[in-house]
């Protein structure tokens, strides 16, 4: 019995004393030197900051000389940017900061990663299911334009998201045609259909509203709130009064995951990605479950737009969504193809969004250019720098049934 | 995308002129071989047909529609081509869609050389972005440099900045594998913001001497750095010798593909790479050459433009370029060959510059038309691509041919 107990402890002990554990505190560590310069805590001496960077330099070192490569790079760089930041921290004037770094950059993260986790999450059905797409841009871009458009003329915003949802799955439903039935390249598809719709949107922007901005008082989807509006505490400005729709991308995450990687239409839409003919073999419909992933790609992507639309700006101007789908196709793969990593993307991405929106305080060049990280992470990401991106093995290839 | 399927397929003892071929280039050869010019003139057709379709669903005259589109591209200047005077309608709108055929013969070219490759180069907008600035930044500096110098200087590191800039993805594809589509949209939004970054209030390029502070605009490029103009006039945005390096690059498009050794490996690999890399051809060298010989394209149309016509550029301007994205229409309705480019990229000429500052029309509002743009390059990339339509093509032209029992040379694949 107290060999067992013996083994149980070497085990816990180990278990923490292994290499990536070490980098991983080493992190930590790193995010805490920037972090005991900010707000709330705001520290305006370097000290603490340096010591926290030391030591996850330290436990980088010592994770690197383990063997644990990425992980103990990975807690340098941290160190180090760790300390660089809190550095300009430091430079930089308390109400300055105060305004940067506040609760409500919580919500304002949140809303702009509410469209790419939306579209990631689209984006991960149809690429798990064997079709690459790269339309994630068009689809949502149908669903900003006719989400308002359905807002507008039924009055309500249940429908205006619901002729969104619509116009999003055939753009889709097009895309699956030609990738599924018509075996046409892919990525030329993906393409194709952004430039469609964003022809099909300017030109009916013209025709139905005159290239104008549309009229004002549009039936928006409300705010959930938790608190009353007079709350300003942390809770109050950061969760009190977010969308619905900024909840609905929240639970979509653990959802798309059950659904994904618990049920036996998760195995059966992975099975056609991975491998079509062996799918095939086993009875599954691989056309049926393709067409469905890539519709349903479609639905949430424009689901995103319309957020954008319906939910957040309340108004429409032509290509609203400017390059949010390449950012959620970004998430994708930041995420490499998964529900909590696409999200945790899109929150990294949103909140880099939101602070380039807040930097200006302090430098309109360096806030313009702070708004190519998610492109330039991404970039990192495909090299493989941190951590080896997997697609699924079949995504891509046109599957003819024999 | 460009990895074999043969592991996949299996025999297929009766289908096996149906299987579709191995790569992107191995397709697109196919494509061509398919009833030359067959495919691309009806996918065209049926693109303007269903432009048309929308035209007349939304209460206009189509027919009344495309033909202002076609005077206002001045294609009916090709009826009396000796008017050559400017003052008139129809020649100075063909010198305007001469114009934007300029930019679209390279963007073209730029797609299609990777995509000769196996390459699938999404990142022209971003290279012509990158190509636009250098010569922006070259063109404003260097103010005393004697003429020929100066042109030549901004033109090369144009044209080597969209090189170095496509190359990045070519490298990435070469050393890690990192998929080439992936690595150009990036490459475009990084160049997108940084495009923002340089022209905005207080960017590096931006001209606060003679523009008021606020204005988000470059300085003009200096007049001993301009492109000669030979027909029109500058202030009106004339046709300037840049048109003459495009249709030369197209030249040399042609005998780089068709007529050296490093052609010949670039479509080797496009064709399929395991076996070019078995007959000894480095692939991946040829990923990095090739992307960098496609991003030269793309940064010398964008070098030739800031010379040529644009002169200055502002942040507006950069977030409304989209002609480096028509480049990709271009080039796979013109089959990836010098002649098609040429002549996909003088219809695409035509319809950017026909639906929007040309027209005249009381059957659509130019604001409207534009879109149609749009719209039918997306239906254009969309048919292109769609591998049963054209072996559908494949075939009945072999049935014609096996039951006329008269055997006649195949077409020339490459051209």
């Amino acid at each position: 019995m107290s060999t067992y107990v013996g083994n149980a402890q070497r085990v816990l002990r180990s278990r923490f004393l292994e290499p990536k554990a070490i980098g991983t505190l080493g992190i930590v560590l790193g995010i805490l030197a920037f972090w005991l310069a900010a707000p709330p805590i705001t520290s305006r001496t370097l000290t603490w900051s340096l010591l926290a960077g030391i030591l996850a330099a330290l436990c980088g070192l010592i994770a690197v000389t383990r063997g644990a490569l990425k992980v103990g790079w990975g807690a340098i760089a941290a160190a180090i940017t760790g300390i660089g930041l809190a550095e300009l921290a430091m430079r930089s004037s308390e109400s300055n900061l105060n305004q940067v770094w506040s609760a409500s950059l919580i919500a304002q993260t949140l809303v702009f990663a509410t469209p790419l986790t939306f579209a990631a999450i689209g984006g991960m059905f149809s690429e798990r299911s064997g079709v690459v797409n790269i339309g994630l841009e068009g689809m949502m871009l149908m669903g900003a334009f006719w989400g308002i458009w359905g807002a507008d003329k039924t009055g309500s915003w249940v429908w205006g998201i619901m002729i969104a949802a619509v116009s999003g799955g055939l753009l889709a439903l097009v895309h699956a045609f030609f990738a599924i039935h018509l075996r046409a390249d892919q990525i030329v598809g993906g393409v194709a259909v952004n430039f469609l719709a964003l022809g099909i949107t300017g030109y009916f922007f013209v025709q139905l509203y005159h290239g104008e901005n549309v009229p004002p008082g549009i039936s928006q989807i409300p705010d959930l709130h938790l608190t009353k509006d007079s709350n300003h505490s942390f809770f109050g400005n950061s969760f009190g009064s977010l969308n619905y729709m900024i909840w609905a991308a929240i639970l979509l995450v653990p959802l798309s995951y059950i659904v994904m990687f618990k049920t036996p239409i998760g195995l059966r839409i992975r099975a056609c990605g991975e491998h079509p003919r062996a799918a095939d073999t086993v009875g599954i419909n691989v056309y049926l479950v393709r067409y469905g992933s890539v519709v349903l790609s479609g639905i949430l992507a424009a689901l995103g737009g319309a957020f954008l639309t319906v939910g957040y700006l309340n108004t429409y101007n032509e290509n609203v969504t400017a390059g949010r789908g390449f950012i959620a196709l970004a998430a994708l793969i930041f995420g490499n193809w998964r529900p909590f990593g696409a999200f945790a993307a899109a929150l990294l991405f949103g909140l880099s969004t939101a602070l380039a929106f807040r930097l200006p305080t302090y430098s309109n060049n360096a806030a313009t250019l702070f708004q190519a990280l998610p492109y330039v992470l991404t970039l990192i990401a495909v090299a493989g720098v941190i951590g080896r991106t997997v697609p699924p093995a079949a995504v891509g290839r046109p599957y003819k049934k024999q | 995308m460009s990895e074999p399927l043969a592991p996949q397929h299996g025999p297929e003892p009766d289908e096996s002129p149906e299987a579709p071929p191995a790569t992107v280039a191995a397709r697109f050869d196919m494509m061509q071989r398919a009833g030359g010019i067959l495919v691309p003139v009806i996918t065209g057709v049926i693109a303007f047909l269903i432009g048309g379709v929308v035209i007349a669903a939304t209460g206009h005259n189509p027919a009344q529609a495309y033909w202002d589109i076609l005077k206002g591209a001045g294609f009916n200047w090709l009826a009396h081509p000796w008017d050559t005077d400017i003052a008139h309608t129809a020649p100075y709108n063909f010198s305007q869609t001469l114009l934007q055929t300029t930019t679209l013969i390279l963007c073209g070219l730029a797609v299609a050389f990777a995509f000769r490759c196996g390459l699938f180069n999404i990142g022209g907008n971003g290279q012509y972005l990158v190509g636009l600035i250098c010569a922006n930044w070259i063109g404003v500096s260097f103010v005393n440099m004697a003429r020929p110098a100066h042109i030549l200087l901004a033109i090369v590191v144009a044209a080597a900045a969209g090189a170095a800039w496509a190359a990045i993805a070519g490298f990435l594809k070469a050393t890690v594998g990192a998929h080439e589509v992936i690595t150009t949209i990036m490459l475009n939004w990084i160049a997108y913001w940084m495009g923002n970054y340089v022209f905005q209030q207080g960017g590096p390029l931006q001209a606060p001497k003679n523009v008021p502070l606020d204005i988000p605009i470059s300085a003009d490029v200096v007049p001993g750095a301009q492109l000669p103009v030979f027909w029109g006039i500058p202030a009106l945005q004339g046709l300037h010798i840049g048109f003459f390096i495009a249709v030369g690059m197209l030249v040399v498009f042609w005998i780089v593909l068709n007529r050296t050794t490093l052609g010949y490996q670039v479509r080797a690999v496009g064709y399929n790479p395991a076996a070019a890399a078995y007959g000894g051809i480095k692939v991946r060298t040829n990923y990095l050459r090739a992307m960098a010989i496609s991003g030269g394209f793309a940064g010398l149309a964008g070098g030739i433009d800031m010379l040529g016509y644009l002169h200055h550029f502002g942040t507006i301007d950069v977030q409304a370029t989209t002609i480096g994205f028509l480049g990709i229409a271009v080039a796979l309705l013109g089959r990836n060959t010098a002649v098609g480019v040429g002549l996909a990229a003088l219809l695409f000429g035509g319809l950017v510059y026909g639906t929007t500052h040309g027209l005249q029309s009381g059957a659509i509002d130019p604001s409207l038309a534009g879109h149609l743009t749009e719209l039918i390059q997306g239906l254009v990339v969309l048919f292109v691509g769609a591998d049963v339509l054209i072996l559908a093509v494949w075939n009945a032209r072999r049935k014609v041919r096996r039951r006329a029992r008269t055997p006649q040379p195949a077409p020339e694949a490459g051209s």
